[in-house]
């Protein structure tokens, strides 16, 4: 079933042939060029973004405008990038963010 | 060095530019996002004339309009910082540094979040997301979604959703906490949605509405309100119940309920779970000020304006030489009379640019401005001109002092 809104009763129709393609977490997609990424993902299907650095609890878009910073990903290379605000290019290399390691947290939780 | 740069491309920055440009100044719009327009964007409503309100094409009519009188743009640039120096105003971006003497910052409202367990799955959004999501790009948040939050907002955003051919499940309330308080509070959610009552094409809101002007008729029709809830453009509204987690393995797949009394309390053995694959959270809207913040702007805590608005007077002027403020920055309204402040604003700053025999165009904007508060269609918050009058208090009330400091 499609994601995309192609029919509108008043925003009317739209062309949806311009795809091209991109990898996120080194899987091909395609997305429409200079769509956000958070909405070629959305339109793939795909919610989760990233995982939480601490908790590592999954997280996808909350605001979709700019504001939350919950949507950011690595885009060819450059980490904390939001995806709700970045438009998709030809051959992205898109990645999630995943948890850290929490050595001294981890340290107490044994030893103490 | 430009004449005047303006920060958001939203319908106030627009509407500014293109009268400064008008005036012969160069204007520059830097704006984060990847379309001009901000949130006009995403709007989408039937007028009482039975035409359309469509935020998409009067971003481009005015987008269109700012290009044809030479106004630059720098879209996709998040603005970091801004300080005087030498009594210039410095723009710091990701990308380059920019200078002027009239900045104006028309960076629009956000939506104020509101807790609920379970709202960090995917899938969980606020209500503007989903509108942009569904009017400006094109993809369904999801195929059946349920709206935390009942307000002005919500309730036009839940008609756009089915009008794009999204299901929503219903319109409900979160459970009362310490920062949901009035939001949850059925009584206080009904006195809200008073406001909306006009557009909506039940008659048994539209009816209840003329009803419930008085407090006491508002907790009667809270108690005698239908457990189920009543329906507007179809879709359930539930007052009498609130959400009490989100579930869901990975990502949103349903909601659970239960009722609540006339207080807000959660009536035990009431759980439900209604399945959904989204979920709306919609808080309201605040002013968004950190760069009035960073610049050092005086602040009043206005509730009937949406949350703190630096202090500035009717010309759009801030207490900072050379800072104007426009839009929702100012206080939570409606997008034409946005485009109204954003038309004094680019005055105001032709004036003190050196154009002069502006004053009775600018009087005259100042004007405008309330008679398109006064013809809203839909007013975000009931009480915004008591709002205003608290505002131009202040600004009297800063004059005074600046008057004793100089004697």
């Amino acid at each position: 079933m499609s994601r995309r809104i192609l029919e509108h009763p008043v925003l009317g129709n739209l062309q949806d042939n311009k795809y091209i393609s991109f990898t996120f977490n080194n899987k091909n997609y395609e997305g429409l060029e200079s769509e956000s990424i958070a909405a070629a993902l959305l339109a793939n299907g795909i919610r989760t973004l990233r995982y939480h650095e601490e908790s590592g609890s999954p997280r996808g878009i909350y605001c979709n405008i700019g504001h939350c910073f919950e949507c950011r990903v690595t885009v060819n290379g450059t980490q904390g990038v939001r995806a709700c605000l970045t438009p998709l290019q030809a051959g992205m290399v898109i990645e999630s963010g995943g948890k850290l390691p929490t050595p001294v947290r981890d340290w107490s939780a044994e030893n103490e | 060095m430009n004449d005047v740069i303006i920060v958001g491309a939203g319908p106030a920055g627009l509407s500014a530019g293109i009268t400064c440009a008008k005036k012969g100044l160069g204007v520059l719009i830097i704006d984060e996002y990847m379309k001009p327009g901000g949130r006009l964007l995403g709007q989408l409503y039937e007028e009482p004339n039975g035409s359309w309100w469509n935020g998409i094409q009067e971003s481009t009519s005015l987008y269109e309009h700012a290009v044809d009188l030479g106004i630059q743009f720098q879209l996709n640039t998040p603005v970091n910082n801004i300080e005087k120096l030498d009594q210039s105003w410095v723009i710091y971006t990701d990308k380059h540094t920019f200078n002027t003497d009239h900045l104006l910052l028309a960076t629009g409202a956000a939506e104020s979040p509101v807790p609920v367990p379970g709202w960090t799955l995917p899938g969980v959004m606020s209500v503007g997301a989903a509108q942009v999501m569904t009017n400006v790009h094109r993809v369904k948040p999801g195929e059946r979604g349920v709206i935390i939050g009942v307000n002005v907002l919500s309730a036009a955003i839940a008609m756009e959703l089915q009008l794009a051919g999204i299901d929503v499940a219903c319109l409900t309330l979160p459970k009362l906490n310490k920062i949901t308080k009035n939001a949850a509070q059925p009584k206080d959610v009904l006195e809200s949605l008073l406001h909306v009552s006009h557009m909506a094409p039940s008659p048994l809101i539209r009816f209840g509405s003329k009803l419930m002007k008085n407090d006491f008729m508002k907790k009667m029709g809270v108690t005698f309100y239908p457990k189920e809830g009543v329906k507007m453009w179809d879709i359930p509204i539930q007052l009498r119940k609130a959400v009490i987690n989100i579930y869901g393995d990975g990502e949103v797949e349903g909601i659970t309920s239960a009722t609540i009394d006339a207080n807000g309390e959660v009536v035990s053995g009431s759980e439900e779970n209604i399945a959904c694959d989204f979920v709306c959270i919609a808080g309201g809207l605040y002013p968004l000020t950190e760069l009035a913040a960073v610049a050092g702007c005086p602040f009043y805590l206005i509730d009937e304006l949406g949350g703190y608005v630096p202090l500035h007077n009717e010309r759009m002027e801030t207490t900072l030489d050379g800072l104007y403020v426009a839009g929702n920055i100012t206080g939570i309204e409606g997008a034409k009379v946005a485009i109204a402040q954003g038309v004094t604003a680019g005055l105001s700053i032709a004036e003190n640019a050196g154009i002069s025999g502006l004053d009775v165009d600018i009087q005259h904007s100042i004007q405008s401005i309330e008679l398109t508060r006064d013809k809203a269609y839909i007013q975000f918050h009931p009480e915004v001109k008591k709002g205003k009058r608290i505002l131009k208090e202040q600004w009297k009330e800063y004059e005074r002092s600046v008057k004793k400091l100089v004697h």
